[in-house]
């Protein structure tokens, strides 16, 4: 039978164009592939050369000195560098318990399962939000709100450091609540993906030897989860250190370094963003330098994070 | 080069022979799954490969059609010819080879289409030309699922039951008209019903096909097969686990009546495995 | 028995009643609360800025608003509707740009090469590449493409503000190809394989149409996250007060509008009617994202059934 039908199946043997897509088609992906890598070596290799002037001039004392004067054409990027660190690890500390705590509520068994994704629908939206929207009601809403409460800081603490001017509008704290708004989600949705995944068995393993909800949560749960957190923790600190348009629109973007957090600060990236369009000359170059030390922060953050995920996975 | 261009007289291959495995090894990585397999599988018959699981009777059978190439890693060496053609020749186009010899899987996987697409594709891809809806009707009455397809051939493959998703499976592969059908434990997932009804169909299919399958079910090969490869596995010195060999190779009746080997004798009376 | 504390009723028999002032219960009650109120916070600021948003920016919507260009400074009068074209034509370069590329990219991880130690790389690569700063992106393009006038002698243009997005949105769309390839099932490869299908024809036919879902899913949610994007734009787009010139294609290659750099402009002035505008341009922009969300929800639902 077989063989006198074959007549039918014009194509048994594969024709040459046949084979040729076939062949194209991987090369094309495997190019497509390659773009990445492209991308990727020619961003280190832009910034890098850009900022090769800068960094012949001023060095490593770059980083430390916070003289930035485009007029005596001065520059150091210790201030900015301060406030990416500062605001972006503040940041972290409120909103890492806010998130896993978010977290744990709206995976455990507490309230019906309705309002729990109601209330991860509203968190993944909260990610949505553009940036900049943030930093609009930020200008608008948020700081007017809060400067009374910044002002009592003030009067009550002046004599501490980080207290010690008056609240004048931007600044860092609000430059770090919206930094807590806008890493929140990132840490909630990681902690709440790597809580579900925990297996069903652990749980019920805790409960069976009689201990409570919170019991096991702390001794069973968490520990287990405990990988995926971690990395969301440290997405979420690249983010914030890369996060750029509300911070720009809060921070005051004063290159004066300061210890008080009251005070208007800067970050790298606010300051990329706030004098990359109109800079010139050797100044140009200084931000390209700055960038390239943002690069290097953020990059080597990322890579902790997935060396983290890697290696604490493995415990579990 | 393509497979019906090539001369046919490079080894003993007789008429009668659809596939002859010829000392082939196959491993994994580095470890070898199955060593040293002697095989000639004869043409327009059914031939069962039985054993106790990780013998390697399934990678052999992987082998005949080259779907080992997707497992990254595996190689195989020694040959297996195909009309007397190297189905591992450095010209030979696996694509092609799979053109003619199909496979039915262990589980149903009909394709995310209509049961009339799921024929149809495989023919459209090896260029069909003749009346696609005659073929559609054919390849499903030979797989003794027309009845209950011919109101529903627009409906998803997926709304068979289980047992009429694996002779729809069946059906796709008689639309390319293989010369030999390569049958992976097709009735394991299905139950004693969908089974038999199976095997019927195979009784059907082995006057157009040869068709080799490999099966836990030894009542299953006395029952459908002309011929059983016996496969065992056996630790090795020096290495880690086991490694998959031919025991005997014979006519089903021999094999089950009056093997050659006491292990062949021990497994069919079911003392192990 | 050394369980000693195992408390009995008066009968004798084991005491299972709920203890409300026992440490450990009461602790428990303590921290389910703190979650709530912590919860509560989280969701607190979504609620206040799309509200602000909402009703601040709703307030002003009016066809003048969505169909003129703006209004100098220090000038009333005029919408924002250069901008929504803007945003419109600049995220749909990115998605022209990211979405062949991207897909090509996952297709070779998830099909050509699972484990292969190229594959490897350009995973890592993609890890690394999602975690640049959105700024990085614009500094990338200025140096690269602005600076150097290589689209026809044109700086500030369009399509260089496109190009910006599409850096951002690369590796979510080859991550969510790479993810939705994963999830087809091996039996559906094995089944075209095994009827002489080629790899082509393989993952043209079957498999990304399987895959379809997953992947639009992700390339919605990449769109709309670039659409609000404004750093990579500030200094490669750029801004323009006027018309884009689309209809020649001139508009292409020169500065353009966008809702998300009108806001960081508009905001910062000192004027309150550019001020409502930012606002109003926060309402379209907010709008428009949430609908896309709600595109790539409902996409996922669809497949889920």
């Amino acid at each position: 039978m077989a063989p006198d039908q074959d007549h039918l199946y014009r194509l048994r043997n594969r024709p040459v164009a046949e084979k040729l897509v076939d062949v194209g088609f991987k090369n094309i992906t495997v190019a497509l592939a390659s773009v990445v890598a492209v991308v990727l070596f020619a961003i280190l290799i832009v910034v890098f050369r850009g900022s090769l002037e800068s960094m012949g001039r001023y060095g490593l004392e770059f980083l430390v000195t916070s003289n930035w004067n485009p007029v005596d054409d001065e520059y150091g990027a210790g201030a900015a560098i301060y406030g990416t660190l500062l605001t972006s690890l503040l940041s972290l500390m409120i909103a890492v318990p806010l998130g896993v705590g978010t977290a744990i509520f709206i995976t455990e068994n507490i309230i019906p399962p309705g309002i729990r994704n109601l209330l991860g629908l509203m968190v993944e939206l909260l990610a949505a939000i553009p940036s900049v929207v943030l930093g609009l009601w930020a200008i608008f809403v948020m700081e007017p709100f809060i400067r009374p409460g910044l002002e009592l800081l003030h009067t009550a603490f002046h004599w501490l450091p980080i207290f010690s001017t008056p609240p004048m509008g931007p600044g860092t704290i609000p430059a770090v609540l919206i930094l807590v708004v806008m890493i929140l989600p990132i840490i909630t949705a990681i902690s709440r993906d790597s809580l579900n995944q925990v297996p069903g068995k652990l749980r019920q393993a805790a409960y069976g030897v009689g201990t409570t909800r919170w019991g096991a949560l702390i001794h069973v749960i968490l520990p287990a989860a405990v990988s995926g957190i971690v990395g969301g923790v440290m997405l979420a600190l690249g983010r914030a250190m890369g996060e750029t348009m509300a911070v720009t629109m809060i921070i005051g973007n004063s290159n004066n370094f300061s210890l008080s957090l009251l005070a208007p600060g800067n970050t790298i990236a606010a300051m990329l963003a706030n004098q990359f369009g109109e800079a010139d000359g050797s100044q140009v170059s200084s931000l390209m330098y700055a960038a390239f030390v943002l690069i290097v922060l953020t990059l080597g953050v990322n890579v902790m994070a997935q060396w983290l995920v890697k290696r604490l996975s493995l415990k579990y | 080069m393509t497979l019906s261009t090539t001369s046919t007289e490079e080894t003993g291959a007789s008429n009668n022979t659809a596939l002859s495995v010829q000392n082939a090894t196959i491993s994994y990585g580095g470890n070898e799954a199955v060593k040293n397999v002697f095989c000639e599988i004869p043409r327009g018959k059914v031939t069962a490969f039985i054993g106790p699981s990780g013998c390697g009777k399934s990678t052999v059978l992987r082998a005949l059609n080259r779907m080992n190439d997707l497992i990254e890693g595996c190689t195989l060496k020694g040959r297996v010819l195909f009309d007397g053609v190297d189905l591992y020749g450095p010209n030979v186009d696996p694509v092609e080879v799979r053109r003619r010899i199909g496979m039915v899987f262990q589980q149903p996987n009909p394709f995310p289409k209509s049961i009339y697409e799921n024929i149809a594709f495989g023919a459209r891809i090896n260029g069909y030309t003749g009346d696609m809806d005659e073929l559609v009707e054919r390849s499903l009455r030979q797989a003794a699922v027309w009845d209950e397809c011919k109101d529903k051939l627009n409906e998803s493959g997926y709304s068979l039951s289980g047992g009429q998703q694996q002779r729809l499976c069946i059906a796709r592969t008689i639309a390319i008209q293989p010369e030999v059908i390569l049958m992976d434990e097709p009735c394991s997932a299905l139950d004693p019903i969908s089974t038999l009804k199976i095997e019927e169909t195979m009784h059907e299919l082995k006057k157009s096909f040869t068709i080799v399958i490999v099966t836990h079910n030894m009542q299953q090969a006395v029952r459908v097969s002309d011929m059983t490869a016996f496969f065992n596995a056996e630790s090795v010195e020096g290495g880690s686990g086991k490694v998959g060999y031919l025991v005997e190779f014979n006519e089903t009746e021999k094999i089950f009546n009056a093997p050659q080997q006491q292990v062949t004798q021990d497994y069919v009376s079911g003392r192990f495995g | 028995m050394s369980f000693t504390s195992a408390r009995r009723t008066t009968d004798g028999l084991p005491d299972l009643t709920y203890q409300p002032t026992s440490s450990r219960n009461v602790s428990s009650r303590l921290l389910t609360m703190v979650a709530a109120i912590f919860a509560g916070i989280a969701v607190l600021p979504l609620i206040l800025v799309l509200g602000y948003v909402l009703i601040k920016g709703g307030a002003t919507i009016s066809l003048r608003l969505l169909t003129e260009l703006p209004p100098p400074p220090g000038l009333e009068g005029g919408g924002i509707a250069n901008a929504m074209i803007g945003t419109l034509v600049v995220t749909l370069i990115a998605a022209l740009i990211a979405i062949p590329v991207g897909v090509g990219g996952g297709i070779f991880l998830a099909e050509y090469s699972r484990s292969g130690w190229f594959a490897q790389f350009i995973r890592f690569g993609t890890n690394v590449l999602s975690g640049v700063p959105s700024i990085i992106a614009g500094v990338f393009v200025y140096g690269t493409i602005v600076t150097s006038r290589i689209i026809f002698g044109n700086s500030y243009s369009a399509l260089a503000g496109g190009m910006a997005l599409a850096i951002l949105m690369l590796p979510t769309v080859i991550k969510t190809t790479d993810e939705g390839l994963k999830l087809v099932p091996d039996d559906l490869r094995r089944a075209a394989l095994g009827i002489g299908a080629s790899r082509f024809v393989m993952i043209a036919r079957i498999t990304l149409p399987t895959a379809f879902t997953p992947i639009a899913t992700g390339v919605v949610l990449a769109i709309a996250r670039a659409a609000g994007e404004t750093a990579p734009l500030i200094f490669t787009a750029l801004f323009s007060p006027y018309w884009s010139d689309l209809l020649s294609g001139d508009g292409l290659f020169a500065p353009i509008a966008s809702l998300s750099v009108l806001i960081y402009n508009f905001a910062t002035m000192p004027y309150e009617f550019h001020n409502e505008l930012a606002w109003s341009a926060s309402f379209v922009l907010v709008s428009m994202i949430l609908v896309l969300n709600l595109v790539s929800r409902w996409l996922g639902q669809f497949a889920s059934r």
